[in-house]
């Protein structure tokens, strides 16, 4: 059986892994998974000098899923490259680093500084809904994703996935406007822009008063998107949004996907990457399924 | 690899007050490791909630596996527990945070909880063998009081008079004169806020529990910050994660 992916010249030994932000980078749930078992994982967002992020209360719970407004805190590029990439590295498993900025210099310079360092893959979150400068300002309009996908292309030494928004009106054009750019893969979706009021208290759930939703609840949404996607673009697609178990990562590489992210599932079950990706052997074998490329985009 | 979510056993359950409740749990290694002002995460039985409800650890009995959690109901997670029954199946992971410090036994504290803030301080009454006075603050109902006895004086106030001085904790030291070295504290906020300003003004240490909304529990989220004094190590920016950094901090290091 053959679980091997290849993400722009990057094999992946199986296609699962980790949605950025939801496993910090890595170290925290090393200790509840092997992470020698998963096919990548994909770092929180990192940007070129620390962020302090959002004030408390950060997240909500919702109805199947959550709201989630922590605005990219990170200890910033100096010591993410110091102390997380050598963690990470002691793993057999590929590192996907999220990449965020306010300003093109800010992700060009966060891209450089990658340049010599041991990292496979770079994810360009051009989608975080909760802050309100950068994020999702350059992933809701084609011409400036293609204008920063270009930008970041041209300084990266690695291959760059876009990560995209759904909080759009047609994510095939922010999809083709990516690889118009350059982009060697896509990420989709992020979260969903949302909101909770805590009727009690008569005030906004998260101190943001909006936040990404995600979880199983978005995942029809995310499925359609990354179908839409796979038809419209001919670039390898990381699908995510709402996978909690192996045949809701199934339904997204059937729809297109070439690999899956589980974010939320994480907070649910720390083990829940592994155990996806066990489901996933067991369903290649219940069908007799040698290859897992014959089933990317299989369903048409 | 060591840690993971694990299926419990619920050894009973008791109703302590209006939507206050105490639960047993039969959780093997888990309360072999875990300290005075630890926490576990509680998972939900129901796919619409994902999310672990954090709970402090109000008793342990690492030699016979078993830990204990009082909490109240404040939504539909925790009306969910509260409906388990001895031998029913309950979701755990833990034990989590880093609980309180050790006090060497010389030292006298004031061990002092605020509503449902007082569970997790009775296993520390348990675990500390320096003096101790247990000051307990309530907003009316009046519950595990009696427990915290045979640790040391305790003391209650109520915020209506029903029970104790009326009042708050702070009023409870002042009317009867009390002093420590140490104050070691979990409870609504604008009491921890009161104490540390107290603690600053008689030369004291401080310690706090806190509590967030988390997700994770593990600290990777950064969901469950508290903004701090200085730039956190961990974080490189001046907020710590009350789930793994925490959730007791030293008052002067956080602000409240």
């Amino acid at each position: 059986m053959n679980t091997a992916v290849n993400i722009a010249g990057v094999e992946l030994k199986n296609p699962v892994m980790t949605a950025s932000g939801t496993f910090g980078s890595g170290q925290e749930y090393g200790e509840f998974v092997d992470l020698n078992l998963l096919g990548a994982v994909v770092t929180k967002g990192v940007s070129n000098v620390p962020w302090p992020g959002n004030a408390a209360p950060r997240i909500a719970e919702t109805y199947g899923g959550m709201i989630n407004a922590i605005g990219l805190q990170n200890p910033g590029i100096d010591v993410f490259v110091k102390r997380d990439i050598p963690y990470l590295r002691q793993f057999d498993t590929k590192i996907i680093v999220n990449v965020c900025g306010k300003t093109t210099e800010d992700y060009v310079e966060v891209v450089e500084r990658l340049r010599d360092e041991p990292v496979d893959l770079l994810e360009i979150n051009i989608s975080c809904p909760n802050v309100k400068e950068g994020g999702i300002a350059f992933g809701q309009d084609p011409k400036a994703v293609e204008a920063i996908t270009r930008e970041v292309k041209r300084r990266a030494k690695q291959p760059i996935i876009m990560k995209l928004s759904p909080n759009v009106t047609d994510i095939t054009e922010m999809a083709r406007a990516a690889k118009d750019g350059g982009a060697d893969a896509l990420s989709l979706i992020n979260t969903l822009t949302g909101m909770k009021i805590d009727v009690h208290r008569r005030t906004f759930a998260v101190a943001n008063k909006t936040g990404g939703l995600s979880g199983p609840a978005i995942r029809p949404v995310a499925v359609r998107m990354v179908y839409q996607t796979a038809s419209a673009v001919d670039l390898p697609i990381i699908g995510m949004g709402g996978i909690m178990t192996a045949e809701d990562a199934l339904e997204f590489i059937l729809a297109g996907a070439t690999a899956v992210s589980v974010g939320t599932a994480n907070f649910h079950d720390p083990c829940a990457t592994v155990k996806v990706i066990g489901g996933i052997q067991a369903y290649m074998d219940r069908y007799g399924v040698k290859d897992i490329k014959e089933l990317v985009g299989a369903v048409r | 690899m060591a840690k993971e979510k694990k299926t419990a056993l619920v050894k009973s359950q008791e109703c302590l007050g209006t939507d206050i409740f105490t639960m047993w749990i039969q959780a093997g290694d888990m309360a072999g490791e875990a300290r005075a002002g630890q926490f576990i995460s509680i998972y939900s039985k129901d796919g619409s909630r994902l999310l672990p409800r954090p709970i402090s650890i109000c008793e342990i009995r690492g030699d016979v596996g078993e830990l204990r959690v009082v909490y109240r109901v404040a939504g539909q997670g925790t009306e969910e527990f509260s409906a388990y029954k001895a031998g029913d199946t309950i979701s755990i992971m833990g034990p989590l945070g880093n609980g309180f410090p050790n006090v060497s036994d010389d030292k006298k504290v004031f061990l002092i909880g605020g509503g449902i803030g007082i569970p997790p301080m009775l296993q520390l009454a348990k675990s500390l063998n320096c003096q101790k006075q247990v000051i307990l603050g309530y907003r009316d109902q009046v519950f595990m009081d009696r427990e915290f006895e045979p640790f040391g004086q305790v003391y209650v106030a109520t915020e209506d008079g029903s029970q104790g001085i009326k009042g708050n904790v702070l009023d409870v030291v002042k009317a009867h004169g009390l002093t420590a070295d140490i104050i070691m504290a979990c409870g609504p906020l604008p009491m921890l806020r009161a104490l540390k300003q107290y603690a600053r003004e008689m030369d004291m240490e401080c310690y706090v529990s806190l509590e967030e909304k988390m997700a994770c529990g593990v600290g990777a989220c950064l969901a469950c910050v508290c903004r701090t004094k200085d730039v956190d190590h961990h974080s490189n920016v001046r907020n710590a994660r009350i789930c793994k950094d925490g959730p007791v901090f030293l008052a002067e290091e956080v602000e409240l």
